[in-house]
C-alpha cells in the first residue's frame, strides 16, 4: 500500500473551487499519481475485490461469483479512468476526487465480506451470505422483490398522506380556534402518545380489509407528531405579524392562510420529518403481521424459509427507500423553506 | 402621494384624516391587578398635521397608538377619523412598527404588497407596490428576502409596505428607535419629505426630542404612566428644516425641561 502512504503527504484541497483548481492544472505524471493516490488506492482496492472473488473456490454454491469479479474490475477500471480524465470531468471529477476514500474503504470491506464468507467461512455461513449470493436474489427473485416494493410504497403513501392531511389541519384549528382546542387538544393527549402499533389488533377486526386497516395505522402514526408540531406552531406565531396584517386590512382567513400558516412551516416539517420515521415502524410491523405483501412480508417470508440472502437485499432496498423518502422531504422543505437560509443551520 | 395615487383619486389638495382623541383612559389587567396607562387623553389633529408623541419610555404612548390604529379598543373615551368613530383596524390608518416585522418568508416586493392582497386589490394594482419600493429606493432588492436586509432597509420596506395603501393616517411608533444614529438622520429627512409630498396626517410616537421638533409640526408631551398631557407645544418652523436651527434648538431645551432632564443641557 505504498500509493496510500504517499497520498498522505499530499494536502488534500479545502474546498470545490481549490479542487477544481487542482484538476485544472496541468500535472506530470508523478505528480498526479501523488495528487490522485486515494483514487488510485480504490482502484487497488476494487481490483483486490475481485480478484478475492477468483483466487479460490466458493464454498457454496452461488451463481453469480464470476460476474461479480468482472463487475468489481468494471468499476476498478472506471475509477481509474475517471481519475486520470479527472480535469476534463468538471464537477464529476471533482466530486470523485472527493468520494474517493469512501470507494477505497468499499473496496476494502467487500473484499473482507467476500473473502470472510464465501472463500474462509469466517463467519457462519447460512446467516452471513457473500456478497454474490446477495446479487443473485437481485437478478433472479428481481419479480417479487420489485411487486414488495410497489406494494410497501403504496401502503406508505397513501397512509402518509392521510396522516400528514389530518394533522396538519388538525394541528391549523386547535392552534388557530379556542373552541376547537377545547375539544380536541384532550383526546389528542389520550390517544396521540399511545404508540400506533397497539392498534393493530383493532385495525384489524375493525376495518374491512388488512390494507385499509395498515393505511389507518400508518396515518395515525403520522398524524399525531404533524398535529402537535404544526399546533405549536401556529401557536408560536408572534402576534406582531397579526397586527401588521391586521392594520393593512387582512380578514380572518388572511390570518390563517397567510399568516399563521407560512409562519408555522418550520414546525410542520420537523412534524412530517417525525411522522415519516414512524410511520416506517408501523408500516414493517403491519406488513410483517396482517398484510400479505409489501417488504416487511418479503422480510417476514425470507426468515421463515431462511432464506438468509434475500432477507439481506430487502433490508437494503428498505434502507434505500426509507433513506430517500427522507432525503425527498428534506429538498422539499430546502426549497419552501428557503427564506429560512441564514435565519436557521439545519 | 402622485406616484401612489390611484387614478381615480385625482390628488387632493390634503390627502390626510383628522384625528380625534377625546377623553380616551385606557388601563391593563396584570395578575388580577388594574394597570392604568392613559388618563384622559384629548387631543384633536387637523388633516395633514404631523404630531409627535413624546413621552418618558413605559408611559403609554405605544398603546395610544394601538388605540388610534384599532387594534384594541378603549377602556372609556372615544377616537374618530374624520368624524366616523375607530371600531377596528382599517388600511386608512397604517402603522409602522418599531420592529420592521417583515414576514421572513415574502421576498421584499411580496411583503409591500401585503396590505394590497389582503384588501384583495393587488391583481389590478401591482404597480402601486413598484412605486411604493421606488419611492423608498429598493428597487433591486424586491427579490431580496428580509434577512438579507439591513435594519436601514429593512424599516423602509416597512415604511413602502404602509404606504402603498394610500394612508390618510400614518402611525409611526417609533420607528427610527433601533436603527443607527447616522440611518437615523437619513430616515428623518426621508419621512419629512414623504409627508410633505403626500399630505396624510401623521402621528409619531418617539422619546427622540431632537426628532420630535426636527419632523413635527406639535409636539405632545406625555407625562409619566399614567400618561396625561403635559404640553402641547406647536413647531412653527417651515420645512425643510435645519438641526442647527436655533429655534428648534430652544423649543428643545424647553421640552427637555418639561420632562425634567434640562440640567446636562
Amino acid at each position: 500500500m505504498s500509493t496510500y502512504s504517499a497520498s498522505k503527504t499530499v494536502a488534500l484541497p479545502q474546498s470545490v473551487e481549490e479542487g477544481a483548481a487542482f484538476a485544472g492544472r496541468p500535472l506530470s505524471l508523478p505528480t498526479w499519481f501523488l495528487a490522485s493516490g486515494t483514487a488510485v488506492s480504490a482502484t487497488a482496492a476494487w481490483i483486490g475485490f475481485g480478484l478475492s472473488c477468483l483466487l479460490w473456490e466458493d464454498l457454496g454454491d452461488w451463481s453469480r461469483t464470476h460476474a461479480l469479479a468482472i463487475a468489481a474490475f468494471v468499476i476498478a477500471g472506471g475509477i481509474l479512468a475517471a481519475t486520470a480524465s479527472g480535469q476534463w470531468l468538471g464537477r464529476f471529477g471533482v466530486g470523485l476526487q472527493a468520494r474517493a476514500p469512501w470507494l477505497l474503504a468499499l473496496g476494502l470491506f467487500l473484499t473482507l465480506w467476500e473473502i470472510a464468507t464465501a472463500k474462509f467461512a469466517w463467519l457462519p455461513l447460512p446467516f452471513f451470505p457473500p456478497p454474490q449470493a446477495i446479487i443473485e436474489v437481485y437478478t433472479d427473485d428481481l419479480p417479487k422483490l420489485l411487486d414488495s416494493v410497489f406494494a410497501s410504497v403504496k401502503l406508505q403513501l397513501g397512509g402518509y398522506a392521510i396522516g400528514a392531511a389530518a394533522g396538519f389541519l388538525t394541528g391549523v384549528s386547535i392552534g388557530w380556534s379556542r373552541s376547537v382546542g377545547y375539544w380536541v387538544h384532550p383526546v389528542l393527549r389520550f390517544i396521540g402518545p399511545l404508540p400506533a402499533t397497539a392498534w393493530l389488533p383493532f385495525a384489524f377486526f375493525t376495518f374491512p380489509s388488512s390494507w385499509s386497516a395498515s393505511t389507518f395505522l400508518i396515518a395515525l402514526a403520522t398524524g399525531f407528531p404533524v398535529t402537535v408540531l404544526t399546533w405549536s406552531g401556529v401557536a408560536s406565531v408572534s402576534n406582531a405579524y397579526y397586527d401588521v396584517a391586521r392594520t393593512l386590512g387582512a380578514k380572518p382567513s388572511f390570518l390563517v392562510l397567510k399568516v399563521a400558516i407560512p409562519a408555522a412551516l418550520p414546525h410542520v416539517f420537523v412534524g412530517l420529518f417525525m411522522g415519516l420515521g414512524s410511520s416506517f415502524a408501523v408500516l414493517v410491523v403491519a406488513e410483517m403481521i396482517g398484510v400479505k405483501a409489501g417488504l416487511g412480508w418479503y422480510l417476514q417470508w425470507a426468515q421463515g424459509w431462511a432464506a438468509y440472502s434475500n432477507m439481506y437485499a430487502a433490508l437494503i432496498v428498505m434502507s434505500l427507500l426509507c433513506s430517500g423518502a427522507i432525503t425527498l422531504l428534506f429538498r422539499t422543505r430546502d426549497r419552501l423553506l428557503v427564506w429560512q437560509k441564514g435565519v436557521v443551520k439545519w | 402621494m402622485v406616484a401612489l395615487a390611484t387614478a381615480d383619486r385625482a390628488a387632493p389638495a390634503v390627502a390626510g384624516a383628522s384625528l380625534d382623541v377625546e377623553a380616551v383612559s385606557h388601563a391593563f389587567d396584570i395578575d388580577g391587578a388594574v394597570l392604568p396607562v392613559l388618563d384622559d387623553i384629548s387631543f384633536r389633529v387637523k388633516p395633514g398635521e404631523f404630531v409627535a408623541l413624546l413621552g418618558p419610555s413605559g408611559c403609554g404612548k405605544s398603546t395610544l397608538l394601538r388605540l388610534v390604529a384599532g387594534l384594541e379598543p378603549p377602556r372609556s373615551g372615544s377616537l374618530r377619523e374624520d368624524g366616523d368613530s375607530i371600531t377596528g383596524p382599517f388600511p386608512s390608518r397604517v402603522v409602522v412598527f418599531q420592529d420592521p416585522t417583515l414576514f421572513p418568508w415574502r421576498k421584499v416586493w411580496d411583503n409591500v404588497a401585503l396590505g394590497l392582497e389582503a384588501q384583495g386589490i393587488l391583481k389590478h394594482q401591482r404597480h402601486r407596490v413598484d412605486a411604493a419600493i421606488d419611492l423608498v429606493g429598493l428597487l433591486e432588492f424586491r427579490n431580496a428576502y428580509p434577512h438579507q436586509l439591513s435594519g436601514g432597509m429593512a424599516q423602509r420596506v416597512a415604511l413602502a409596505r404602509a404606504l402603498v395603501n394610500d394612508p390618510k393616517i400614518l402611525i409611526l411608533d417609533e420607528p427610527l428607535g433601533k436603527l443607527d444614529s447616522l440611518t437615523r438622520i437619513t430616515m428623518q429627512a426621508e419621512i419629512a419629505s414623504l409627508w410633505r409630498r403626500s399630505g396624510f396626517t401623521t402621528l409619531l410616537v418617539t422619546h427622540d426630542v431632537e426628532e420630535a421638533v426636527f419632523l413635527a409640526n406639535r409636539v405632545i408631551v406625555l407625562s409619566d404612566r399614567p400618561a396625561r398631557i403635559k404640553a402641547d407645544i406647536a413647531v412653527d418652523r417651515p420645512y425643510p428644516r435645519h438641526r442647527g436651527d436655533p429655534i428648534l434648538a430652544e423649543l428643545r431645551r424647553n421640552i427637555l425641561g418639561l420632562l425634567g432632564l434640562d440640567a446636562t443641557w
